[in-house]
């Protein structure tokens, strides 16, 4: 339906001869632009009226309360639903852990809260499909759960500033229970706001890659980043590192080089170290922990993103 | 009135101070405004989600830029 609808605009309404690369190019676009745009106010939409339900005071309540194991499966899943800004990570982490919340559980959620975001998501969904993107969300599960394990059971508490633990968080909460017409409002304002954030992001990458999509000739990545090199995982985790606030646009960019033979464990990687590893995250974070902490927590996910990367290059070739 | 922004400084925390500042004017209610930026001063609040709003003391608002309307009404009280 959309496919045609975009190729109605692109012959009949721009009058572009059907068959020619900048057709392809254009009608590429345009089916993207619709799709990925009608995706992000209808998910974002549902995601946020969910979340109103589950502000992070209560999701400390449930977690102080847990064991390990499954504190830390119940944190990552609970942190795919909370939006993430990397302004909000020393508040949320301070309420956590001096609310009790274990350090390892606590950093499952800051691991997963980033990497399974929304707008990754759909992203995902709508330039790979569904496969991709449910690959995507369950490995990123499983990196947040079992980070979270190895850097509880390292017992590396002294790690943190002194001033960390020196206060325990008050219960005194701040608990207002919002109405239906408000947790509406609330989707409603949050669905523009990050629409606002990203669309341009969004265009450009679909641009590109529509671009590459049309005029880059097939196999030419697969020269340099195929399944066989294997230094393409690991330098694709370096790449993706700095590229944090970007992965609305990159994501599309990526979509279109996979298409010319990136492997897709490699892609998986890249979109991982993309969300996951942020170095304003990092610098952040110096505040409440030690460099030691952040170099751990780094290395572990890091090398549980490599490990991801070439299994899914091995897996689906 | 006492109106507080916490906040540690990122882009988000000034614009709802901005926002603030010109409901307040916009309402001409002569109201005192100040940025709490000390990482253990917001959690005295026991606040998680910046930038979060305070007003007279009680929190009103986390993790989001309110609507002017929205805090219109809370300064209403």
């Amino acid at each position: 339906m959309l496919k045609i609808f975009a190729g109605w605009i692109t012959y009949s309404v721009l009058s572009i001869a059907p068959g020619s690369l900048s057709g392809k190019a254009v009608s590429f676009f345009i089916y993207d632009i619709i799709k990925i745009f009608s995706l992000l106010i209808v998910i974002i939409f549902v995601i946020s009226v969910i979340r109103s339900f589950l502000p992070p005071e209560r999701i400390r309540g449930i977690l102080a309360r847990k064991n390990k194991y499954f504190g830390n499966l119940l944190a990552s899943l609970l942190g795919v639903i909370t939006p993430f800004c990397s302004c909000s990570a020393v508040p949320l982490f301070l309420g956590f852990v001096r609310a009790g919340v274990p350090l390892g559980v606590t950093f499952s959620f800051l691991i997963a809260s980033p990497m399974i975001n929304e707008v990754a998501l759909i992203m995902l969904l709508g330039m790979f499909g569904w496969k991709i993107a449910l690959i995507y969300t369950g490995s990123g599960l499983i990196i947040a759960i079992f980070s979270g394990i190895v850097i509880g059971t390292l017992k590396i508490e002294n790690l943190l500033m002194e001033f960390v633990l020196a206060n325990k968080a008050s219960e005194g909460q701040f608990s207002y229970e919002m109405k239906w017409k408000e947790r509406l409002a609330y989707a409603k304002s949050y669905t523009l706001q990050i629409l606002q954030k990203v669309w341009l992001y969004v265009i450009i990458g679909i641009g590109i890659g529509a671009w590459i999509h049309g005029y880059v000739p097939a196999d030419l990545m697969a020269r340099y980043a195929g399944a066989d090199k294997w230094y393409a995982v690991p330098l694709a985790v370096l790449i993706g590192i700095p590229l944090y606030s970007n992965a609305a646009g990159v994501i599309p960019l990526v979509s279109a080089l996979t298409e010319k033979g990136v492997a897709l464990g490699t892609t998986l990687a890249f979109m991982m170290a993309v969300t996951a590893l942020s170095l304003p995250e990092f610098m952040i974070l110096k505040t409440v922990m030690k460099t030691r902490l952040i170099v751990i927590f780094a290395c572990i996910v890091g090398l549980g993103i490599i490990f991801t990367g070439y299994l899914f290059n091995l897996i689906l070739k | 009135m006492k109106l507080e922004i916490l906040g540690t400084g990122c882009a988000k925390c000034k614009k709802l101070y901005e926002t603030v500042e010109e409901t307040v004017k916009e309402t001409g209610i002569t109201a005192e405004l100040s940025k709490v930026e000390k990482i253990n001063d917001i959690m005295k609040y026991n606040v998680m989600m910046t930038p979060a709003l305070v007003i007279n003391g009680k929190v009103v608002a986390t993790g989001r830029i309110p609507s002017k309307e929205e805090i219109k009404k809370w300064m209403n009280i």
